[in-house]
C-alpha cells in the first residue's frame, strides 16, 4: 500500500460520471475512499454536470460542445482530474480534440485538461504504482472490459492487477470479456431487441465462469449488465471496481 | 443496383437473433475467425503494426486514384484487354450485358463477387434470358434456396448441412446426405458441367496493382481461377478504389486480406490476371473486359471525413468480431455489405436517411477497428454519419432524422450548465419513479419514449441523492 515517488503533490480533482453522481453515487464514495486512504488530498467542483459525451455519440456535436466548453471551464486549473469512467475519460482525451478541430483555442485547452485526465484503476496502477490497496472481498469475481475503457484509452490490464491483489477474492476470466455488453447509450432504448440479446449473452458468460461478482470501470455497462442479471432473477452482484477496492471486511 | 431492404433493419434483425441456427454459426465464426485473425496479425514477422502501414498504403493509393487507374487501364489495353469506367450500377450492368449479346452467351459462371452483389448482375442477365451460375460452394447454396449473402466472406453460414442437404435433393437430385465432403462433391459435379458449357466467366477483384497492370482474385476452392480461364469471355469488376500502386506494396495488403478474412497466411488461390489469353498461354478467356465500378465512390472520395472507407478491402474481419453482427447476422443490414463496414458504406452509397438503423443500430464499440486489415476508423465515420443524422446534411441531402430528439439535446445542454436546475429535474424523476412498477428496488417497467429499456432487463433507480449533494455535506 505504500505509493512511490510518482505520487503527484497537491490535489486530486474528482471528475464524476453523470450517471455515478446521479444513479450510483456510492461508486463514487467508494472511489473517495480508496484514494483518501491512499492519502490523497480530494476536491470535487460540484457544480459539474456531464462531459457531453451521451450528445456526442447520438451526433449532436453542437450540444456536446457545449458541454465540452463548460467541462474545460470548470476543470480547467486542476492539477489532477480522475474520473470513475473509462468512456467519460476517453471522450475528454480523445473526442474533445476532434469537437474544437476548428476552433484551435479551444482545441489547445481541450488537450492541456486531455493530458491531466486519468480513469480511476489508470490512475491507481500506472501513476500511483499502486496494485494492492488494502481491499478484502469475499467472492469470486469476473471482470467486464468496457469497451472505450479498453479500445479507447487502452486499460486492459490495471484493473485486474488491482482485482487479483484482492484480499480473500477469487479472481476469473468470463468468456469474451472484451465484447460489448450491449449498452451503448441510446442505443440500448432505441434497439432494444439487439442491446437485450448482446447483454443476454454477457450475463451468459458470466454464469459460465461460474463468477458471483462482475466488476467493471464502467457506470453504462454495469447499470446495463445489473439490469439483466435483476431480470433473470440471478444472485450475481454486480459492482464498480471502486466498491471492491474500498471494501475491507 | 440490387435491392435494398436497409429500412428494414430491426424487424430482419429480430429476425436473426430469433434463430438458432444462424446464433450458433455467428458464434462459431466469431471465436474462429475473428480470434483467428487478431491471432494472425501477432503473428506477422512486422507484428499488428502492419497494418497501419497497410493503411498508409491504401491512403496513398485513394489520393493518387486518377494516375494509378489510368496506369492500370492503359496496360490492360496494351496487353489486349478491354477497359471500362462506369459510373453507376446500371452502366457497368448494360455494359456487361453488351458484351455477353455481342458473344451469343447463353451460361455465365461467376466468382464470387460483392461488386457483383452491389450492381444486381445477376438479377439483369437472368432477365436477359442468360443462365447465371454461382460456383462459390456458399454462393451456390444461397442461390439454389434463392437467399441472398449474410456474410461477406462466408455467404452461406446460416444455413446448416441438414438444409443443404435437402436443398441439393429437390435441386440437384442427389441421394440424401447430410456427409459435408459428400455434398461438396455433389455441387462440384453439377459445377464442373456449367464450367466446362458457360460461354462467359466474370469475377471481382481483390486487389488491383497499377505497377503491373494486374487485377487478383482470391479463392479456396479455385472455382474463380475455372471462371476466368475456361470460358470464352471473362468479365471482371472492380471498385474504383480497389488498386494500390506498386507490387510491394500489393504483396503487404494481400498478406493482410488473407489474415483478415480467413486466419489464413494467404488464400489457396491467388490468380493475377491483366488480359486475355496471349499466344503462348496454355488457356485464359478470348476476351478480357474489366470494369472499373464509381457507384457513389467518387462522393466518398470528395469528402475527407468519409474517404478513409475507400481503404477497406472487403476482408470481413470487421463482421467476425462485431459483437451486433454477431447476433443480428448479415441479412438485417439490407444491401452488399454487412457488418460494420456495411453500417458506413451502404448509407454512402445508398442513401443516408433510409439506411439510419444501419448507423444508429450500432454501439461504437470499436471491435472492428480493432481487428480491421487496414486498420480503417470505423466508430468515427459511424459518429460522422449520426452527426448527419443530428442535423441534416445538404451535400449528403439529409433530412434530420428526428426533430424531437434534436429538441431534446438542445433542452439537456442548457439544463447542463445549470447544476442547480440539473438537480431539481434529478429529485423530479426520482420523485416520478416512485410510481413505477418496482421489485426488489429495481424499476420493472419505464414508460415511453424509455420503455426500450425495460424490455430485457431491469433499471437502478435514480439515488435519493446525487454524489455531489452527498460532497456538499462531507462524504
Amino acid at each position: 500500500m505504500t505509493i512511490g515517488k510518482l505520487m503527484p503533490r497537491g490535489t486530486i480533482t474528482l471528475f464524476i460520471q453523470c450517471l455515478v453522481d446521479a444513479v450510483v453515487p456510492e461508486a463514487g464514495e467508494a472511489m473517495v475512499s480508496v484514494l483518501r486512504r491512499l492519502g490523497l488530498e480530494l476536491d470535487c467542483p460540484t457544480n459539474q454536470t456531464c462531459c457531453g459525451q451521451p450528445a456526442f455519440n447520438s451526433g449532436y456535436r453542437r450540444e456536446a460542445r457545449v458541454a465540452a466548453r463548460r467541462f474545460i471551464e470548470i476543470f480547467e486549473n486542476a492539477e489532477t482530474i480522475v474520473s470513475p469512467s473509462g468512456s467519460c475519460v476517453n471522450m475528454v482525451r480523445h473526442h474533445y480534440a476532434e469537437l474544437f478541430c476548428d476552433e484551435p483555442r479551444w482545441r489547445e485547452r481541450a488537450e492541456a485538461i486531455a493530458s491531466r485526465t486519468y480513469e480511476f484503476t489508470e490512475f491507481l496502477v500506472d501513476v500511483l504504482k499502486v496494485e494492492d490497496v488494502g481491499a478484502r472481498y469475499n467472492g469470486r469475481i469476473t471482470y467486464h472490459d468496457s469497451c472505450h475503457l479498453l479500445r479507447g484509452i487502452r486499460v486492459q490490464e490495471q484493473p485486474r492487477k488491482l482485482l487479483r491483489r484482492v484480499d480473500g477474492a477469487e479472481f476469473v476470466e468470463m468468456k469474451n470479456s472484451d465484447y460489448c455488453c450491449g449498452f451503448g447509450g441510446a442505443f440500448a432504448v432505441k434497439y432494444p431487441e439487439i442491446s437485450g440479446a448482446m447483454v443476454n449473452d454477457k450475463v451468459d458468460h458470466i454464469v459460465n465462469a461460474r463468477a458471483d461478482t462482475v466488476v467493471g470501470c464502467d457506470m453504462g455497462c454495469l447499470l446495463n449488465i445489473s439490469g439483466a442479471v435483476s431480470r433473470r432473477g440471478l444472485p450475481i452482484k454486480t459492482m464498480h471496481i471502486a466498491q471492491i477496492l474500498a471494501n475491507r471486511e | 443496383m440490387s435491392d435494398i431492404t436497409t429500412e428494414r433493419y430491426i424487424p430482419e434483425a429480430k429476425k436473426g437473433i430469433a434463430d438458432p441456427v444462424l446464433q450458433k454459426a455467428l458464434v462459431f465464426l466469431q471465436d474462429r475467425y475473428g480470434r483467428g485473425a487478431a491471432e494472425a496479425y501477432r503473428r506477422l514477422p512486422e507484428g499488428p503494426e502492419l497494418r497501419r502501414t497497410a493503411h498508409a498504403i491504401r491512403e496513398k493509393a485513394i489520393e493518387n486514384l486518377d494516375v494509378l487507374l489510368e496506369t492500370l487501364a492503359a496496360k490492360i489495353r496494351g496487353n489486349g484487354g478491354q477497359v471500362y469506367f462506369a459510373e453507376t450500377a446500371q452502366e457497368a450492368v448494360d455494359y456487361c450485358l453488351a458484351v455477353a449479346r455481342r458473344n451469343h452467351v447463353h451460361r455465365v459462371v461467376k466468382g464470387k463477387s460483392m461488386v457483383t452483389e452491389e450492381i444486381g448482375l445477376n438479377p439483369a442477365l437472368e432477365a436477359a434470358g442468360i443462365e447465371v451460375v454461382e460456383t462459390d460452394l456458399g454462393e451456390y447454396i444461397i442461390q439454389l434456396a434463392g437467399e441472398t449473402p449474410s456474410h461477406i466472406i462466408a455467404p452461406a453460414i446460416h444455413k446448416t448441412r441438414h438444409e443443404i442437404a435437402d436443398l441439393f435433393v429437390q435441386k440437384l437430385g442427389i441421394r440424401r446426405t447430410t456427409d459435408p465432403p459428400e455434398l461438396a462433391q455433389a455441387a462440384r459435379q453439377a459445377l464442373r458441367e456449367k464450367f466446362l458449357t458457360a460461354d462467359m466467366g466474370t469475377s471481382g477483384c481483390n486487389q488491383a496493382c497499377a505497377e503491373t497492370g494486374h487485377i487478383t482474385t482470391v479463392s479456396n476452392e479455385g472455382n474463380i481461377r475455372m471462371a476466368t480461364t475456361l470460358p470464352r469471355v471473362h468479365v471482371a469488376f472492380m471498385g474504383m478504389e480497389r488498386i494500390v500502386a506498386r507490387l510491394d506494396e500489393y504483396e503487404i495488403i494481400l498478406r493482410l486480406m488473407c489474415r483478415g478474412a480467413a486466419a489464413q497466411n494467404i488464400g489457396v488461390y491467388v490468380s493475377y490476371i491483366g488480359g486475355p489469353r496471349r499466344p503462348e498461354d496454355a488457356d485464359g478467356p478470348e476476351e478480357f473486359h474489366l470494369v472499373i465500378l464509381d457507384n457513389g465512390r467518387r462522393r466518398m472520395l470528395a469528402d475527407p471525413q468519409f474517404r478513409e472507407m475507400l481503404c477497406c478491402i472487403r476482408c470481413a474481419a470487421c463482421l467476425n468480431a462485431c459483437p451486433v453482427y454477431g447476433k443480428i447476422g448479415g441479412h438485417a443490414y439490407g444491401f452488399a455489405y454487412s457488418g460494420p463496414v456495411g453500417a458506413v458504406v451502404t448509407p454512402l452509397l445508398t442513401g443516408i436517411n433510409r439506411a439510419k438503423h444501419l448507423c444508429l443500430g450500432e454501439t461504437l464499440c470499436g471491435a472492428c477497428m480493432d481487428n480491421c486489415s487496414v486498420n480503417i476508423d470505423i466508430p468515427r465515420m459511424l459518429l460522422a454519419l449520426r452527426e448527419k443524422l443530428a442535423y441534416g446534411d445538404a451535400v449528403w441531402q439529409v433530412k434530420p432524422a428526428s426533430r424531437a430528439e434534436g429538441l431534446a439535446y438542445r433542452v439537456w445542454s442548457w439544463l447542463i450548465r445549470h447544476r442547480r436546475l440539473y438537480e431539481i429535474g434529478l429529485k423530479i424523476v426520482a420523485g416520478g419513479q416512485k410510481f413505477l412498477p418496482q421489485e426488489s428496488g429495481m424499476i420493472r417497467r419505464l414508460p415511453p419514449p424509455m420503455q426500450g429499456w425495460t424490455l430485457s432487463r431491469d433499471l437502478h433507480p435514480l439515488a435519493e441523492e446525487s454524489f455531489m449533494e452527498k460532497w456538499r455535506k462531507g462524504i
